[in-house]
């Protein structure tokens, strides 16, 4: 029975309670949470692959990538600092269709960027129209301090599952920990799961 | 890094309200008695939830201001529209109990055993976290150089200044900069942090130092992308950029 604190009374849920996670809340803003500064990648010089051990099974240039078939995304985000914000509006290119043109049949993924961040996700979590590598926000080309070039979007995760300057996917066969999933964050991230921290 | 062990669950503990310090007109320190609690490393914060008479919850996270070993405190800033955090600046007072759990992140960590020159840089609020490294600094006896470049707006809105002008010079250097009005005979910075500023202020790049920056998300990105303009190894400017946490 969690203890009373006397005198709060709270805002109350601001959001449909069906779209908004446990211990969420909703907001207008879109914050920006990074663990170093913001890498700044040309966009000649960008690649997007995907590798299985020291195999690069594909690689697209900023161009390649552009011509890949395109997608518009509208989902609700949850970050596991709390806040959510709903309705927001990506483009870019399914995880499916990257996938496809590889033959690899690998039950993991390891997503890496640009600046050295890298986040670990099942197989399953990023194929099946769940997960893309947008370059779009709201209509507009991704700002770098929001991941641009392009980010990978998992929105049915905790937000730190969606990369930002992301570069490439590793196949493999262990779901071995990430950047955050190695420093204390859940290994999954499922936000209706609440699937916060080491242990949740 | 942590690796890869995977510790217990983060249980939900009572935090009952030991003290409270009134800090600036808009910051408080909560000060906390949480019986079970682990410990916690300098930089680390923790997940506070509120419970209302009919059942209602909210959470949110806050940086620990503490060093190591010391009684367990948070410092708190006023969000004028927020839900949680008035809560904990204007009403909440000792004997109060509200529930923690943590601590929370192992990368924004500062340890005592590190010998690189420490560079900590914190706009408003985000001195929190930076400030328990400051402490555990002191704490520990530790004589790695370590410097805060500090903006706030003017000088009433400097958090700790009292204990900040005690450790200054006492193995700490504290340079501030008030970006919106200063005391007559100010003699510090009065603009925000710029590639200047860092130049004057930062240890060179030569040297291998670690950097903190914490603040919001434009203060964070000026001094970070500033810092590796000068040189420094993107790998060792650790950062930590508050959104929204009302």
């Amino acid at each position: 029975m969690p203890v009373i604190s006397r005198g709060f009374h709270g805002r109350r849920q601001d959001g449909p309670p069906d779209r908004v996670p446990p211990g969420q809340y909703v907001t207008e803003d879109f914050p920006v949470l990074s663990a170093g500064p913001t890498p700044h990648v040309h966009l000649d010089s960008w690649t997007f692959e995907i590798q299985r051990g020291d195999d690069l099974l594909h690689s697209w240039t900023w161009d390649e990538f552009q011509g890949l078939p395109r997608e518009d995304v509208t989902r609700d985000i949850h970050c596991v600092t709390k806040w959510s914000k709903l309705d927001t509006t990506w483009e870019g290119v399914s995880v499916d269709t990257l996938l496809d043109t590889v033959d690899d049949d690998s039950a993991y993924v390891l997503a890496y960027s640009y600046g050295g961040y890298d986040t670990n996700l099942p197989r399953d979590d990023v194929t099946g129209g769940k997960a893309w590598v947008v370059d779009t926000f709201d209509g507009e080309p991704l700002d770098p301090e929001h991941g641009g070039p392009a980010r990978l979007l998992v929105p049915h995760l905790y937000f730190w599952k969606s990369a930002k300057w992301v570069r490439g996917l590793i196949m493999r066969d262990e779901d071995d920990p990430g950047f955050w999933e190695s420093n204390g964050y859940h290994l999954r991230g499922d936000p209706w799961l609440e699937q916060r921290y080491w242990g949740d | 890094m942590a690796g890869t062990a995977v510790l217990g669950r983060l249980t939900w503990l009572v935090a009952e309200v030991a003290a409270t310090v009134p800090e600036t007109p808009r910051t408080r320190t909560l000060v906390l008695d949480v019986p079970g609690w682990s410990g916690h490393r300098a930089g680390q914060h923790l997940d506070v939830r509120l419970t209302s008479d009919d059942g209602y919850q909210a959470q949110r996270s806050y940086s620990i201001a503490s060093a190591p070993g010391q009684p367990l405190a948070i410092t708190v800033e006023r969000l004028e529209d927020g839900e949680v955090s008035p809560y904990l600046v204007d009403v909440v007072h000792d004997g109060d109990a509200f529930e923690v759990r943590g601590p929370i992140g192992g990368y924004f960590v500062w340890e005592a055993g590190d010998e690189r020159p420490v560079l900590l840089v914190g706009g408003g609020s985000g001195v929190v976290p930076l400030m328990a490294m400051a402490r555990a600094h002191k704490a520990a006896g530790a004589d790695t150089r370590m410097r805060l470049l500090y903006s706030s707006r003017t000088l009433d809105d400097v958090i700790y200044h009292g204990e900040l002008v005690h450790l200054d010079g006492n193995g700490l250097d504290v340079v501030y900069t008030l970006t919106r009005g200063q005391p007559p005979g100010w003699t510090g910075y009065a603009r925000r942090i710029d590639d200047d500023m860092l130049r004057e202020v930062a240890w060179p790049a030569g040297d291998g130092p670690i950097v903190f920056v914490c603040g919001s998300t434009h203060f964070v990105d000026a001094a970070a992308d500033g810092l590796v303009r000068l040189g420094y190894d993107p790998r060792w400017v650790k950062t930590e950029r508050f959104g929204a946490t009302g």
